[in-house]
């Protein structure tokens, strides 16, 4: 498909490029360039619709190659419906299905189209469901997958749970102890983010941004800055790009030790789960540390940070840090020095490479069956275009390995912040961000601690938002969850769901 | 009757939500915490009974009757246990058998009432106990039967007196196996790591817990004391074995054997702090495993060697 390439955008990582310079194609021709670029390797960031009249939706697809660090956009206009692309590229399937909610545009021939979130659609008058507007609609009621037969039960989970965490469905297909299929139904947590965020920028946006998903508000709030500064071509000073780093890293410190300890607690191994408990904590007090907030709200602005840090307080940070550091070292080599814990871990929940790169899923999730991608590597920006921190990765696919990754990205996402706190570059750390080009898009990555966060903007005739796409690393993950609990113990479903450690409230949105 | 009869029992009463207590006491200083104090297991059981309880609507007698004839279960097997040299309030010859099957009557109970909520979760539950607690049962009965062929008395307070005499010395190897395989039931019995977690909020891999989540009130009252007096029952024939009594004073050994259970819980405590639970397909070996020891000591009673 030589003519396939030429019809594709290749830019730089946030970029902001004309909308008028992203290729427009046939539909035909839409299909089979997305097919033959994730053929040669490349993964869908995003898929989405933007509606341009009542008839027309415009699909837009972000279609990033990890290996060459390309980043390539197509769009095309379709009207009701279009033959779907999840037959022949699975991981379309979670995308076709939103845009078949979202806009009513019928992905025809999807082998299992379903809402995903339970809403409206955008569109009144275009239902991919012919569900009657203003009728009501209530989550997880709609048809689930069944296995029929003697001793095959059904196990249904949620969306109230024991513990207190976000709501969701599950579906358990079980023979005995034993999962032939579970179907995860989620939007229980639906807020409309993405149709509240048109017309913006405005005071609340980055607030929306750094509530996408709580425990990543750094990861957010930082690809929509990277997006809005490249709007209004505004140069970031180092100071901030270095700060940024460091405060991504210390979210990925906390979440990553977190889930070391709850990992042990669902094993009911209890030494490592207090005190990953409480070192989560510390995490979280460094980052206070840094901007008041533990959970780094208010730090990321816009053309750089709100708070500086002053020298004690660097040093304060670091030696704080290379405590904490110390101590999750102790606390996880109790973990991986304990065979029962090990025997629980290895093996369980396995996750194949092809499964995962079918499927694109993205973070630890992905690294766990031995592929690198990571935005920091592939699609650097700000601090991480000078200083490299290696992909962690492990072939194993099993809990073990996304145990085990969540380990080694901690040592070297401590190593990084402890080197960059000793060199600061000085300077200020905000400049100004001015009107943002109109008639643009952006598209934004950020490696979060879940995996590739993927912030796509459109702007209209006056620089206003025309739309905004969020992708959340749950949004590609969810799916993974379910494939690797195939043919697991029903009793290991906790502990499976855990090492992957998902967002409900960030695939809801 | 004596009075000393009485005291095995008051005291298992008394004392057995203390283990608990203890075992939650020494999981949380290994864990470099706090903790709760040693009395909130007791307070656990105040704040219940005074609590309402709720009814679904899909259930009948057969769930209100679990936890008291489950908890009627316990309270009466307790009066067969004898423990640290005073007699147990009731004996007669055959009473082990009477003890396994009155904690399987409690059982049994609590596995219908669950089914009788109708929750998959509860099925699940009660499906799993069903299978490990007649695996637990195998190793239990065998290891009795080894201990009451060694001592040639099937009640349990002659088979205790009988021990009292210098029994490790002469059989050591038989009552070294009956221990670690009625360890191994003790454990796996009160729902204890590495076979359940008796912490876990997680309904999926829960055993004996999932099995009561929709009781409430007085009735999950009754539930948790019966599991503290099936603990107690359980581990006091443990001690009863380990620490024969050699006083001859009641009283003294009385109090040996009490320094004994709460010993019991923090060796609970300890082995819940430093491992994690089983996959769950490997229970079946470990309680395999118990029975394959009983076994050996019954064959070697009968074969003689045991001595």
């Amino acid at each position: 498909m030589t003519t396939a390439h030429t019809q594709l955008s290749r830019i730089p990582h946030a970029d902001a490029v004309r909308l008028d310079d992203v290729p427009r194609i046939e539909i035909d021709s839409f299909r089979a360039v997305i097919l033959d670029e994730v053929a040669g390797g490349c993964r869908i960031s995003a898929l989405f619709g933007v509606p341009q009249n009542l008839q027309t939706v415009r699909l837009y697809a972000v279609l990033t190659h990890a290996a060459t660090s390309t980043l390539a956009l197509v769009s095309c206009d379709v009207q009701d419906s279009y033959p779907a692309l999840t037959p022949d590229c699975p991981q379309a399937h979670w995308f076709e299905r939103e845009i078949a909610e979202q806009w009513g545009v019928v992905p025809r021939g999807h082998p299992w189209l379903k809402p995903i979130r339970f809403h409206h659609s955008y569109r009144p008058g275009h239902d991919a469901w012919s569900r009657a507007v203003g009728s009501t609609i209530l989550p997880s009621v709609t048809d689930f997958f069944r296995v029929e037969g003697q001793e095959v039960h059904e196990v249904a989970v949620g969306p109230v749970h024991a513990g207190v965490i976000e709501p969701g469905h599950f579906r358990f297909q079980c023979h005995g102890e034993r999962v032939f299929h579970l179907e995860i139904s989620l939007g229980f947590q639906h807020r409309g983010v993405e149709r509240s965020l048109v017309g913006g920028p405005n005071k609340r946006t980055i607030h929306t941004m750094e509530t996408l998903s709580g425990d990543t508000s750094v990861g957010h709030a930082t690809a929509y800055c990277q997006a809005i500064e490249s709007l209004a071509n505004c140069q970031t000073p180092l100071r901030a790009q270095v700060l940024r780093g460091i405060a991504l890293e210390l979210e990925r410190l906390a979440n990553h030790t977190g889930d070391l300890g709850a990992l042990a607690g669902d094993v009911g191994f209890l030494p490592t789960m207090s005190y990953c408990g409480r070192l989560r904590g510390d995490f979280l007090n460094a980052t206070a540390l840094v901007c008041g907030s533990r959970f780094g709200r208010s730090l990321v602005r816009p053309g750089g940070v709100a708070w500086d840090v002053d020298k004690p307080r660097i040093e304060q940070l670091s030696s704080r840090l290379r405590s904490a550091l110390d101590s999750v070292d102790g606390a996880a080599k109790l973990l991986w020095d304990s065979r029962s814990v090990q025997a629980r871990f290895e093996d369980t929940g396995r996750i194949s490479q092809e499964v995962s790169t079918a499927l694109g899923l993205v973070g630890p999730s992905a690294r766990c069956t031995g592929i690198d991608n990571d935005v920091r590597h592939d699609f650097p920006s700000g601090i991480f275009r000078f200083t490299l921190i290696p992909p962690s990765t492990w072939h194993t696919g099993d809990v073990f390995a996304r145990a085990y990754i969540r380990w080694m990205e901690i040592q070297r996402s401590g190593r990084f912040i402890l080197e960059q706190l000793d060199a600061m570059p000085a300077g200020a750390v905000r400049a100004e961000t001015g009107p943002l080009a109109p008639n643009s898009l952006c598209v934004s990555l950020v490696e979060g601690w879940r995996g590739e966060i993927c912030h796509v903007v459109i702007t209209g005739s006056a620089g206003e938002f025309a739309h905004y796409k969020v992708v959340d690393p749950s949004f590609h993950n969810w799916i993974g969850l379910a494939m690797s609990l195939r043919d697991q113990q029903i009793s290991d479903f906790p502990l499976c769901n855990k090492s992957f450690n998902l967002s409900y409230c960030g695939h809801d949105l | 009757m004596e009075v000393a009869t009485l005291l095995p029992l008051a005291v298992t009463l008394i004392m057995s939500p203390l283990l608990l207590g203890v075992i939650n006491r020494t999981k949380a200083m290994v864990g470099g915490r706090k903790g709760p104090p040693l009395l909130q297991p007791y307070y656990d059981l105040i704040k219940l009974l005074g609590k309402g309880a709720v009814y679904s609507r899909t259930t009948t007698w057969v769930f209100r009757a679990g936890p008291i004839v489950s908890l009627a279960g316990c309270v009466l097997a307790a009066t067969l246990v004898p423990l640290g040299g005073c007699e147990s309030l009731i004996k007669f010859h055959g009473d082990l058998i009477l003890l396994a099957y009155l904690l399987g009557l409690g059982r049994l109970c609590t596995v219908l009432a669950a089914l009788d909520t109708g929750s998959p979760f509860e099925g699940m539950g009660a499906s799993r106990e069903a299978m490990f607690s007649a695996l637990a049962e195998s190793a239990f009965l065998l290891g009795l039967a080894a201990l009451a062929r060694n001592t040639g008395a099937t009640s349990l307070t002659q088979m205790h007196a009988a021990l009292a005499d210098g029994a490790w010395s002469v059989s050591g190897l038989t009552l070294a196996l009956v221990t670690v395989a009625l360890l191994v039931v003790f454990l796996a019995e009160n729902s204890r790591i590495p076979v359940d977690d008796p912490n876990t909020h997680l309904e999926l891999t829960m055993i004996h817990e999932v099995m009561v989540l929709d009781h409430g009130g007085p009735d999950f009252a009754f539930i948790l004391y019966g599991a503290s007096i099936k603990l107690w029952v359980l581990g006091a024939l443990i001690i009863n074995l380990v620490l024969a009594p050699s006083a001859g004073e009641s009283v003294a050994d009385l109090g040996v054997a009490l320094a004994g259970m709460l010993i019991l819980a923090v060796l609970v405590g300890l082995i819940e702090s430093t491992m994690a639970r089983l996959r769950m397909p490997r229970v079946p070996q470990l309680l395999v495993g118990a029975t394959a020891l009983s076994g050996l000591a019954l064959v070697l009673e009968f074969g003689g060697i045991g001595k």
